[in-house]
């Protein structure tokens, strides 16, 4: 270590809060490389004992309705059109035509330049933010490589915000974090949140994707985890669901573990999304578990938990039909969309 | 109602066929049992869930002269890779039956079902199938050319792994061509019974596994028996040094498993969330029911805060309750006498002046139960210290470099396993290497594997069970002492004329139930 002329940092608010009022890289390098390390074996074999919690009867009708209630339902397509977005918007707002009684989805995730085909869409059911509706959230910042200027990263996002997106969904820059230019990556985070902000002060909700798949280790994604609520993320999340592989159980923990720590430091809760991968009602079952056993069941609502997912939602309607009916139906009962 | 209240999950209990009544196991038969009838109960309910046998003397006698008759006449005659078929046959009978085997073990023992179906009974079939691979190649247990089998192993087994003991003691004695007469604990026979329907089904020749149950008195009866070439023994350190003494004078061969006190120590840059696990999992597994639980909680004084709250903030996430409820944590203690030794020994925890913590649970009106414990404040003069608990009791004790962690978990009696939790691997093995236990874990805890041997140091016991070395307590060389021993006993070589061998094609009995499985 050299006695370089220290690297200021954007001063966000957390990271002075924690590591003091002249933020450097550092002092946040200082901090990521103090964090307590992983165990693989360790860390896979609670995700896997967490998976065996058995789910019945009312709980499984409690988490199957909570799967929905905070599914991020997403087309990330090139091939998307605005007729296939208001496909998606309409499912999102009627997951399951047979029950009204279908909570609708938390949010619809697509790319920036969809947003006005969902916000129309939505019309008079867009919660903008408010507690009620079904939110949009805008994935930016040059989705899912990331491999743009920081300039294009954040024209890219305000331009989202402007059309209504109500919620961010970033990536950070992987190269720059695995070559250990953490001051670049937490710069460019607390820009694109700056970025996040309209013109009249109310601020879009930030997601930030560490797209866990790249950076490989579990040690990386410990401290990309609070690099990123660090510089101000209000969710973290696993992936782009571009990359293999996208969420796991023992990544979800091992972020959700870091959540419950900053919880436990200060106070306040982070948002966690994982996202791709996640197909089945019994797969995503044990991440409510995962949830409710890490952080506690105050996180599973749509402020604090979210699932990225596409074809989950008509495993979860099939899976409520049976509840609900006693018997399967099958897929051609729910909706494509 | 929460979420984390999850909806009761519990395993049917429909799936277990039981008799009312249960006798001895002797030459493949069921027979009564000359010594009173008595009752096994559920710990987590008190109820009664059948009536056993107990084998007094001559049934004793009876056993080991069925076991000596198939030794001499069957078992030592036939080839290591027929009996090696009959060891693999056991080993997927178990599998079949896997879910009936769990779900007697909860019931009997108290344990959670959530262990039983993914630990003890997968754990069972593993050890029959390694030492199934072992019966014909016994030549390469490194114990020379044509090592010779001892006889009858009279073997007594205790009751917080009951299964999985019996399979521990069996496996290995029949791969090296020995005959058995085994004792489940009394309070937990009820799965030997079970596994003793699978050997008939198993068309295991007669004799060459008996089962004997009762009070200590058929244990000591069994083992002091003077047809009998083995002795091994799991449970507490008190009883073995009774077994030592009878032995000794004697040509048996002892192996012993007793107690322990281990120290799981936890560095200050251990991967904390991990090291947490390794501790609840450590001393909570079971219901603290376990000989190597990492009982003393050493752990770096600069962390103990951050240890202590953590830990108490992951038990309070522990379920305790139904063993038989799929989502059970902790299940119930295996009876009213452990109740009381572990009651006994908290309270005078408390009086020595350690602080207790106690999880929040709510404890059953009926059954046996002990809430998971934790002592801070311990010094190593404490009884609670000192002494094996056998319950979910854990006791924290600090130290501020490795060499006073070295010192104080090596100040013991015991020396069956120990616990290291650290990410720099140069003092995991610097430690490893000055810790007097048997077993010693790195950042991880009651991880077991057929292949890896165990046992202890000092007065945790001698011999060794599990891997190669296991086998090394049910042979012995024929080339090295091949003057000094050649008592009867031990006159069959494996060069004798083979006789019995099991038909290649699996059993009529096992046919039919694969059939019936793929019917449904």
């Amino acid at each position: 270590m050299t006695l370089d002329h220290p690297v200021a940092l954007a001063p966000a608010d957390r990271a002075v809060q924690l590591l003091g009022g002249d933020l450097t890289e550092k002092a946040l390098r200082l901090h990521l490389d103090g964090l307590s390390g992983v165990d693989a074996v360790g860390l896979e074999q609670r995700a896997a004992g967490l998976s065996t919690r058995s789910i019945k009867t009312s709980s499984k009708a409690w988490a199957l309705d909570t799967i929905i209630r905070t599914c991020d339902l997403t087309s990330l397509e090139g091939a998307d059109t605005p007729g296939t977005i208001r496909s998606l918007v309409a499912k999102a707002v009627t997951p399951d035509a047979t029950d009204p009684e279908t909570p609708r989805v938390a949010a619809v995730c697509v790319y920036g330049d969809m947003v006005p085909y969902a916000v129309e869409a939505l019309g008079s059911l867009h919660a903008a933010g408010g507690e009620s509706g079904i939110q949009v959230a805008a994935v930016a910042t040059a989705f899912p490589s990331g491999r743009a200027s920081l300039a294009v990263k954040l024209a890219d996002t305000r331009e989202a915000v402007a059309a209504g997106a109500d919620e961010i969904d970033m990536v950070i820059d992987r190269g720059a974090f695995l070559s250990g230019r953490f001051g670049l990556v937490f710069d460019q985070i607390v820009a694109v949140k700056e970025a996040c902000e309209r013109p009249d002060g109310s601020v879009a909700h930030l997601k930030v994707i560490l797209e866990t798949g790249e950076l490989q280790t579990y040690d990386n994604v410990k401290r990309a985890s609070w690099l990123a609520i660090l510089a101000g993320a209000d969710f973290i999340k696993t992936s782009t669901g571009k990359v293999s592989p996208a969420a796991t159980l023992p990544v979800t923990l091992l972020m959700l573990e870091v959540i419950r720590d900053w919880h436990r430091l200060t106070g306040e809760q982070i948002g966690m999304k994982p996202a791709g991968g996640i197909r089945s009602s019994k797969d995503a079952v044990r991440y409510l578990v995962t949830v409710a056993e890490t952080v506690g069941e105050d996180w599973l609502t749509p402020q604090l938990w979210r699932f990225g997912a596409s074809s989950l939602l008509n495993d979860v309607l099939l899976q409520r039909q049976k509840l609900r009916t006693g018997h399967y139906s099958g897929p051609d009962y729910v909706t494509v969309n | 109602m929460g979420f984390l209240e999850y909806a009761p999950a519990p395993e049917s209990a429909a799936i277990l066929n039981l008799k009312s009544e249960y006798g001895l196991f002797i030459d493949g038969e069921f027979v009564d049992g000359r010594g009173e009838v008595f009752d096994t109960i559920s710990p987590a309910t008190e109820e009664v869930i059948a009536s056993l046998a107990q084998a007094d003397e001559k049934d004793v006698d009876r056993a080991v002269a069925a076991a000596r008759r198939s030794y001499e006449k069957v078992w030592s005659r036939m080839s290591g890779s027929d009996r090696g078929k009959y060891l693999f046959r056991i080993a997927r009978l178990v599998q079949e039956r896997s879910r009936e085997l769990a779900v007697a073990e909860a019931l009997d023992n108290g344990k959670p079902i959530r262990e039983t179906r993914d630990v003890d009974v997968p754990l069972v079939a593993a050890w029959f199938f390694y030492y199934a691979g072992w019966a014909d190649k016994l030549e390469y247990a490194g114990l020379g050319p044509n090592p010779r089998s001892l006889g009858v192993a009279a073997q007594v087994i205790p009751w917080n792994f009951p299964l999985l003991m019996l399979a521990w003691k069996i496996a290995p004695a029949l791969a090296a061509g020995n005959t058995v007469v085994i004792k489940p604990a009394e309070t937990t026979s009820l799965t030997a019974m079970l596994f003793a329907e699978i050997l008939q089904q198993a068309e295991l020749p007669p004799g060459v596994v008996n089962i004997v149950t009762g009070p200590g008195s058929t244990g000591q009866a069994l083992v002091t028996h003077g047809d009998v070439n083995k002795v091994a023994f799991t449970g507490s350190t008190g009883v073995g040094r009774m077994i030592a003494r009878s032995v000794a004078g004697t040509s048996k061969k002892l192996t012993l498993e007793l107690g322990g006190k281990a120290a799981n120590i936890v560095f200050d840059d251990a991967p904390m969330d991990q090291a947490i696990e390794g501790i609840v999992n450590g001393i909570f597994f079971n219901q603290g029911h376990v000989c190597c639980a990492g009982s003393r909680l050493l752990v770096q004084e600069n962390v103990h805060d951050e240890v202590i709250d953590r830990l108490k903030q992951r038990l309070s996430t522990l379920r305790m309750g139904d063993p038989l409820d799929k989502n059970t944590d902790i299940g119930a203690i295996n009876s009213a006498a452990q109740l009381e030794r572990i009651r006994t020994l908290s309270d005078v925890g408390e009086e020595e002046g350690a602080e207790r913590w106690t999880a929040d649970c709510v404890i059953p009106d009926k059954g046996f139960w002990f809430a998971p414990t934790i002592f801070t404040q311990v010094s190593p003069a404490h009884r609670i210290a000192r002494e094996e608990i056998f319950g979910p009791v854990l006791s924290v004790i600090t130290f501020r470099t490795p060499a006073e962690a070295i010192a104080k978990a090596n100040n013991t009696p015991y020396g069956l396993s120990a616990g290291i939790w650290t990410e720099k691997g140069s003092r995991m093995l610097a430690l490893a290497d000055q810790l007097r236990a048997g077993v010693i874990w790195a950042n991880t805890f009651n991880r077991f594997d057929p292949s890896s041997p165990f046992g202890g140091y000092k007065e945790s016991g001698y011999g060794r069970e599990g891997g190669r070395h296991g086998l090394a307590a049910y042979l012995e060389s024929s080339g090295w002492d091949a003057a000094g021993s050649s008592s009867a006993s031990r006159a069959v070589t494996s060069g004798a004329p083979k006789t019995s061998a099991p038909k290649n094609s699996a059993p009529k009995k096992q046919r039919k139930a694969t059939q019936k499985a793929v019917a449904k």
